[in-house]
């Protein structure tokens, strides 16, 4: 059976992504534009790259959550604390510009991010809790850790290595983009050339096939959400650098719904079983690309969600097959739809 | 019981779905005020038929009557409303509700628009106890009873004003025996009012316990109607299982099973599970194919579960080459080498969303652990090695399992512990819905994988296959081993014997 063109995964993110650029294009040909400048490339598609590696970094870990049947909504509390935590690290240390004294804060964010995941994990491995509701717990906690951290105040920071980290540039390039291109090198090295992304979607496909294969489906969960929530907690440490700030209230808010999005445009299902990693960053990509189009076209800001939220929906609608068919209804249609009805009553 | 006319008439009843003719001119009826039990092994045609009964399924052809009027089903609710009412295996109420509720969802008794709870509420207890002669606080939630107080809700919710036929799908699978006399108690009381209900159940002491009239049917087709009084359990079973006594006497049969000497690979002594498999004594030598006989739902699976630690037994050993063992989860058994291929081929086989090759190597890599991943070359070889040995088609490995034939994904969930080198293969059905080629041929690599000294537990309905391949075999009633054959005893008749039962 051969896949159609229209049918294989990535098709339609792309079309979209293809579609946003060609408008640009027409309307702001300077969109394209990208100078030189002290060693370093500006222009809007540098732009897009810079600011969207926070959420592709984070759609990265979610995509394996959502691989394995769960979610994770506590990704944008966890990238609120992990930046709260460094920042509060750094503003007690004695010289803000040691190297020694970034590291150790970045340890730390990371250490307690990666705590904070197995938290998760246990709620959903070890007691079986619905993720959704395991992870809430943290989304809504998670905001009053980081405000408990950062005493209900904006945390400034003037160290320069930390900046760096978000805001700094590495070989005509933001350091940010070699962070998510790391993050992401990583995930697929780790679930591709070893076996953990089989049985992530072997655990997210059929959970009772995979227990009786003798997969560890309860270690596998636990690895799931610590790596969703180290990568929450990178995101983190670019978001808090890049303004040499931490704010517990509104750092990384509503990022869990945009990383939800980039993994589902991307192709992963809901409900689990195959994921693509290569989809969630075309995904993220061309949500960072609506926002940046959105603004350069210079629609109004008070109906930037709106228009966002029917780009959205139009590719969302576009992937799903019975849509597509009811388009179409009345011409001849692949025979494969008619199978699925038939092979139900088996 | 009024011989005169049926109150219910199907005749010459066709159903067909793609690639199989379901009812193949199948006639059924009822008359009122009798319990009337549909009888036949899997794949019989049971389902379809009530589904064809009820509305869900349009028949293709023939003709159904009822109380003296052709009928036209479309749907559910259309069955519903001519008075068929049905309450399936699985309940599906709402736990959370009170018992009223449960009863009247969707049809509250309503005074000026608002629900009148204290009419609902005095209503279902009236119903309770009328019709099934039982005394329940219906304002308590569901949950707060046992199953089969919720079994006796549904049929509640099932007997609205015209309900003239009930029909019960496996009513007693998940209740213990007080329980169940219980639901036959309430069966009585309403066959009395002068209702048909129509009884599956895959116990045969029920169905001698409860019923009136038998219909059976085998593969699709209709095989008869008796009154249960005139027919003999071993009749039953033969007319199910469509084997002719007098047939089967000369057999060949097996030689001395090998083996008897050296301490078997496993012994469970006592091993059960509540609700599950009574506790029973089961030894497995190397070498030796033991069969699992009897009819659905009496406890083969029950018993591979318990082996495999896919259930945990509640009582009992359990002895694996001379050491005792608590097997609380599959691994443990894998690790002990043990491998068990389930006969749900789909929800506890296959992972739909991977390809031939990855379904082949999970065992294996699972036991590897994650991070000793197999080469992609060294899984393509093995890949290649079974899908030629297996002869499984089409012999792609990247295509995805969930495109294959149920024979073929059976021969990949064979590969996948077949790689595993298995000290004891659990085989549960390994040959269910696949045709006789690949029959034959699964059936010889069982024989020659025993012969190479692998311990083999075969579980299947098709009680010729057991008798060819096992050198052993136990048989069960009810949940409960109740017989061992060996040597000479191993013949069709004798096993349809322990099953009868008596």
């Amino acid at each position: 059976m051969s896949v159609r063109w229209w049918n294989k995964p990535l098709f339609w993110p792309l079309a979209v992504f293809g579609l946003l650029l060609l408008l640009n294009l027409i309307f702001k040909p300077e969109f394209f534009a990208i100078r030189y400048q002290n060693g370093h490339l500006y222009g809007s598609l540098i732009d897009i790259l810079n600011f969207g590696s926070p959420l592709a970094i984070v759609a990265i870990g979610m995509t394996l959550v959502i691989a394995t049947r769960g979610i994770d909504l506590s990704v944008g509390s966890l990238v609120a604390i992990s930046g709260a935590m460094a920042c509060l690290t750094i503003s007690r240390g004695d010289d803000q510009h040691a190297l020694s004294l970034v590291l150790t804060a970045v340890l730390l964010a990371l250490l307690v991010s990666i705590a904070l995941g197995l938290w998760n994990g246990l709620l959903v491995a070890g007691a079986g809790i619905q993720p959704i509701i395991a992870t809430l717990i943290l989304m809504v906690a998670g905001r009053g850790i980081a405000q408990l951290i950062t005493s209900g105040q904006i945390i400034t920071v003037t160290s320069k290595p930390y900046n760096f980290i978000g805001a700094g540039w590495l070989m005509t390039l933001p350091f940010s983009v070699y962070l998510a291109a790391a993050v992401f090198l990583f995930a697929a090295w780790m679930t591709r050339k070893t076996s953990l992304g089989m049985f992530i979607e072997a655990i997210g496909c059929n959970p009772t096939a995979s227990r009786l294969a003798g997969i560890r489906s309860r270690s596998i969960l636990l690895a799931v959400y610590m790596f969703c929530a180290l990568c929450a907690g990178i995101a983190g440490l670019i978001t808090s650098s890049n303004v040499s700030s931490a704010d517990g209230n509104n750092a990384g808010l509503w990022i869990e719904l945009d990383a939800i999005l980039a993994v589902v445009i991307g192709g992963t299902s809901l409900s689990g079983g195959r994921f693509s990693l290569t989809g969630t960053l075309a995904g993220a990509l061309l949500i960072q690309t609506l926002t940046t189009t959105i603004y350069m076209l210079g629609v109004p800001p008070e109906i930037t969600l709106v228009v966002k939220a029917f780009v959205v929906l139009a590719v969302c609608l576009i992937q799903s097959p019975s849509f597509r068919r009811s388009l179409t209804r009345g011409i001849p249609w692949s025979p494969a739809a008619s199978g699925q009805e038939v092979s139900r009553h088996g | 019981m009024s011989e005169n006319r049926p109150m219910l008439q199907m005749s010459g009843i066709h159903k067909r779905f793609p690639g199989v003719h379901a009812l193949n001119d199948v006639r059924f009826r009822m008359f009122a005020g009798e319990v009337h039990a549909l009888m036949g092994e899997n794949g019989a045609g049971k389902s379809t038929l009530i589904k064809v009964l009820t509305g869900v399924y349009p028949v293709d052809e023939g003709s159904v009557e009822w109380e003296g009027r052709p009928l036209h089903l479309r749907s559910p609710l259309e069955a519903q409303q001519a008075g068929i009412s049905t309450v399936y295996q699985e309940i599906n109420l709402c736990p959370n509700l009170s018992v009223a509720e449960n009863i009247f969802i969707g049809r509250e008794p309503r005074k000026f628009g608002k629900i009148s709870w204290k009419a609902m509420n005095r209503a279902a207890e009236a119903l309770l106890a009328e019709r099934l002669n039982v005394k329940l606080d219906v304002t308590k939630p569901l949950d707060t009873y046992s199953v089969a107080v919720q079994q006796l809700v549904a049929i509640a919710r099932a007997l609205n004003i015209s309900a003239r036929l009930l029909i019960l799908d496996e009513p007693t699978s998940s209740l213990d025996r007080d329980e169940t006399n219980k639901l036959f108690e309430v069966m009585r009381h309403l066959k009395k009012q002068g209702l048909a209900i129509l009884f599956v159940t895959h116990f045969l002491d029920q169905v001698y316990e409860v019923s009136d009239r038998i219909t059976i049917l085998r593969n699709g087709r209709f095989v008869g109607e008796y009154l249960t009084d005139e027919l003999p359990r071993v009749e039953l079973v033969q007319k199910m299982i469509g084997k002719d006594l007098e047939l089967l006497g000369g057999m060949p049969k097996r030689t001395a099973a090998p083996g008897e000497a050296k301490p078997p690979y496993l012994r469970a002594s006592g091993l059960g599970r509540k609700g599950g498999v009574e506790p029973f004594d089961l030894t497995i030598g190397s070498g030796e194919i033991v069969g699992l006989a009897g009819l659905l739902g009496s406890g083969r699976t029950e018993t591979a579960r318990l082996l495999f630690g896919a259930d945990r037994a509640d009582q009992g050993r359990l002895v694996i080459e001379g050491r005792e063992i608590r097997l609380d989860s599959p691994r443990k058994a894998i690790d002990r080498g043990i491998a068990f291929c389930s006969e749900n081929r789909k929800t506890e086989g296959i992972i739909e969303d991977l390809t031939v090759r990855e379904n082949i190597i999970l065992a294996l890599q699972a036991h590897r652990g994650w991070f000793r991943a197999l080469s992609r070359r060294r899984q393509e070889e093995i890949a290649d090695e079974y899908i030629r040995a297996l002869d499984i088609k089409p012999p792609d490995p990247e295509q995805f399992i969930r495109n294959l034939s149920g024979g073929n994904q059976q021969k990949v969930i064979l590969a996948r512990w077949l790689l595993m080198n298995p000290r004891l293969l659990i085989l549960d059905e390994p040959t269910r819905g696949i045709d006789v080629g690949a029959k034959a041929e699964i059936q010889k690599l069982v024989l020659s994988l025993s012969g190479e000294g692998m311990a083999v537990l075969f579980i299947s309905s098709e009680l010729e296959e057991v008798v060819r391949v096992s050198s052993r075999i136990a048989v069960l009633r009810d949940r409960r081993h109740v017989r061992h054959l060996t040597g000479d005893d191993i013949q069709q008749t004798t096993i349809m014997q322990a099953i009868a039962g008596g």
